[in-house]
Parts: structure tokens; sequence; C-alpha cells
């Protein structure tokens, strides 16, 4: 029965994975060839087109991770607190990858690796807030209360994002800032790079959810199955 | 109503007997507030430029060792259980626990203020202050008592409330800090806006959070 359920869920992986290696190709193509140069920083503005999806993902896994939180407390279901820890681990590497490509560019750009203006701060602090969340877990045993504990956190930590960008806003903010009332601030050359790599960097997340998703039932059916050889050594019979 | 009140007259009635959480927590607070004042230098303009920050990160660390004490008896003698027998509203039970955090919190601050106002040779006296104390300590104690409820049944529960409460109730630090500062600079009380409405902001949001999440967290305690 599980192996049909694994044939089952082959085929969407599969499909999404080549899917998912065919966008960050058409999106390299678009940022490095397709993409003119910027006018004042040349090619070091092609690391734009990744910062900027990795930084999209990360919030869109972190609206996950809420949605999850909320899920599992409504239901107490195993399958929400999966999916929550898996697009918290996610959304904390793509914030990785933001904090540190932003940081090279700001680098060349800016002349510093890093400086303390309101869009960095405040990503610094959703990283600690969710890498807390990750730490959370590793320190509460039992499974039902690790679930319902980072659920809270998770569903704390997300309304706290708006609070922490707002409160750090009024500092004077040197980000550039891509979108405004105008429409789009740059050049129509620069678009499919853009777009080609929020689409890449979205259905990566995807394919990943689903890959630790899929990971983290096998552990909670390994752990059930490991408390049912325990009884049953302990000559505890369970079906009766 | 009456639940919330019958549980922070209980806690204050236990603090004033054994004194554990408000004295070792002031007398913390105060050692942080000489420990900045040695390491910055905070007289003059350093007090009247980073006071505010240093003033605020005080008050936190020492709050947050009296947050370990909101809900140490009841998981040890078994009062979780029967705090939940006597209420059939957990919610009534989390804004008691968080009037008599606040209450204690609002002690170390009073001890606190004054004793940075002398080191730091600044004046805090602004009509703004109690304002701007009240959001801020409203703000971080209400995260603070919805996660001091986790802390005392996971392990290394020491390290579990900072590490929660610190880059969550962040907004209430950055915000406070920036509002004392604009007020021991003297600037005029319009300046304090955008700090209060952040405060406002976080106040809200969290105090409409807290309840519904603190049942979920008080279930697990209990069992």
């Amino acid at each position: 029965m599980s192996a049909n359920v694994a044939g089952a869920r082959g085929s969407p992986r599969v499909a999404l994975a080549a899917l998912t290696a065919a966008l960050i190709v058409s999106a390299l193509v678009a940022a490095f060839i397709i993409a003119p140069p910027e006018m004042e920083m040349g090619d070091l503005q092609r690391i734009f087109y990744f910062h900027v999806a990795s930084a999209w993902t990360a919030f869109l896994a972190f609206f996950v991770v809420f949605l999850a939180s909320v899920a599992y407390l409504k239901t107490r279901a195993a399958r929400w607190d999966i999916v929550a820890i898996s697009a918290a681990e996610i959304g904390v590497v793509f914030t990785s990858v933001t904090l540190l490509s932003g940081s090279v560019w700001a680098r060349s750009a800016w002349g510093t690796w890093w400086t303390w203006e309101p869009r960095l701060a405040t990503t610094l602090m959703l990283w600690l807030i969710y890498v807390a969340y990750l730490l959370l877990r590793e320190m509460v045993d039992e499974p039902e209360r690790r679930g319902v504990f980072a659920a809270v956190f998770g569903i704390m930590g997300f309304a706290d994002v708006p609070i922490v960008f707002m409160s750090v806003r009024w500092w004077r903010s040197l980000h550039p800032a891509v979108v405004t009332n105008e429409g789009f601030n740059m050049d129509a050359q620069m678009l499919p790079a853009l777009f080609l790599s929020l689409a890449a960097f979205s259905v990566l997340f995807a394919y990943l959810l689903l890959v630790r998703t899929g990971l983290g039932r096998s552990e909670f059916r390994l752990a059930e199955l490991r408390q049912r050889l325990y009884w049953r050594q302990e000559g505890i019979d369970l079906d009766e | 109503m009456a639940t919330a009140f019958a549980v922070l007259a209980k806690d204050v009635r236990s603090e004033l007997r054994a004194r554990q959480a408000v004295s070792g927590s002031v007398v913390f607070g105060l050692l942080v507030v000489v420990i900045f004042n040695f390491a910055f230098d905070l007289e003059g303009e350093a007090g009247e430029a980073a006071g505010a920050g240093a003033l605020w990160v005080a008050i936190v660390l020492a709050a947050m060792i009296g947050f370990n004490f909101i809900f140490a008896q009841e998981r040890e003698q078994g009062g979780m259980e029967g705090l939940l027998l006597s209420s059939p509203d957990p919610s009534a039970i989390f804004f008691g626990k968080l009037a008599g955090a606040l209450l204690f919190t609002l002690a170390l601050e009073i001890v606190l203020f004054p004793a940075f106002a002398l080191f730091a040779g600044v004046s805090l006296l602004s009509p703004g202050l109690p304002v701007l104390t009240l959001l801020g300590t409203i703000g971080f104690v209400t995260v603070g008592t919805l996660f001091s409820a986790m802390a005392v049944t996971s392990r290394s529960r020491e390290l579990f409330l900072p590490l929660l409460l610190l880059p969550v109730a962040a907004p209430v630090l950055i915000a406070a800090a920036e509002g004392t500062r604009a007020l021991i600079q003297d600037q005029p009380l319009g300046d304090l806006l955008p700090a209060i409405s952040i405060l406002g902001a976080f106040d809200v949001v969290f105090l409409a959070l807290s309840p519904p999440l603190f049942q979920f967290v008080m279930e697990e305690m209990a069992s």
C-alpha cells in the first residue's frame, strides 16, 4: 500500500523537478544574456534578480508557516506541523541567501557589507525569529506539545514582521525601491529576468516543500513504527 | 474579570511573601545599568545619545528574569490543573497573569528610571514618559507572559524565553528606546508620535493574539 502512495506522489514530484530546472535555466539565460547591464552598476546589478526572488520566496515560506500553524492548532493533524517545519527550514535558507546576496551587492554598490537600514534590519530580525523557531522545536520533546508551541510562535512571529518593518522604517532608507507608485523602476528588457527568476524560485520552493514534507512524513512514520516495535517487545498488545 | 482579579491577587500575595521575582530583578537591572554606565561612559552627551537604548536593554533583561517566575509555581505544585479546574475561561487566567507581570515590571521601572537618570545625569521628566513606558511595557510583557507559559514546560527553560522573546519584542525595544531618546534630548512631544504609534500597533496585535493562543499553550501545560 505504501508503495502505491509513493508512486502516486512520485510523478508530480518529477514533473515539478523538471519544471523547476527549466525555469531556473531560462531565468539564468534571461538574467545573464538577455537583460542589459545596468547603467551605473554594470554587471553587478544582475545579482538583483536572484536577490529579489529569494526574498520573495522567504516571505512566501513564512506565510506558509503561518497558515500551517493556524491549521495545526485547529486540526491537530501532524501533517500541518510537518508542513510548518518544512516551510520554516526552507524560509531560513532563502532568507540567508537574501542576506548574503544583498551583502555581496552592498559591498560594491554602497561600499559596505552591512548597514543598519530598515529593510536589512527587518530581514535580519526575520531570520532570527525563524532560527529561534527552529531551535524551539529542538527544545520541546513531546511531539504534540512541540507542534502547539511551534504553531503559537509561528503565528506570533509572522504577526511581528510588519511591525518590525514599521519600527525600522523611520530611519532613512538607502535601499533601492524597484516598485514605486509610477510602476516598475527599471528597463523593460530586465523584466523577463526578474519575473522568470521569481517564477523559478517559487516553483523551486514548491518542489523543496514537497520533498521536505515527504521526508517529514517518513520521519513521522518511522517514529510511529519504532514506538510500536517497542511496545511489541515490551509485550503490550495494541491490536486488541 | 473576577477570575483575572483572583489570579492577580494570588500572585501579588505570594510575591509579597516570597519577594523573589521583584528583588532579584531589581538588583539585576541595577547591575546592568551600572555596567552599561562603566562600559559606555554614559554621562552627558553620550548618555543623551545612547542612554535610552542601554536603559531599555536593562529593563528587558531584568524583566525577563522575573518572567521565569510567572508560571513557575503553577508548574511545580500542579497549580496549572487547579487553575484550569477553577475557571472555564483561560483568557481570564491569561489577563490575571499578565496584570501581575505588568505590575512587577512597572515596579522594576520605578527603580531603574531614577537610578539611570542619576547615573547618566539626564532628565527623564516629561509627560511623554508615562505613555511611552506604559505602551512599551504592555507590549513586551504580553508576549513575555505567553512565551513564559511555554518556557516552563520545556527543557532548558532559561534559554527558551530570551531566545523567543527578544526577536519578537525587538520592535518594542527599538521604538521605546527611540522614543525615550527623543524625550531625553528634549525634542518636542510630536517627535514621540512614530514611537507611540508603533508601540500602540504592537500592543493591539499582541493583546488580540495572545489570549486565544494562550488557551492552546495552557492545555499543554496541564497535560
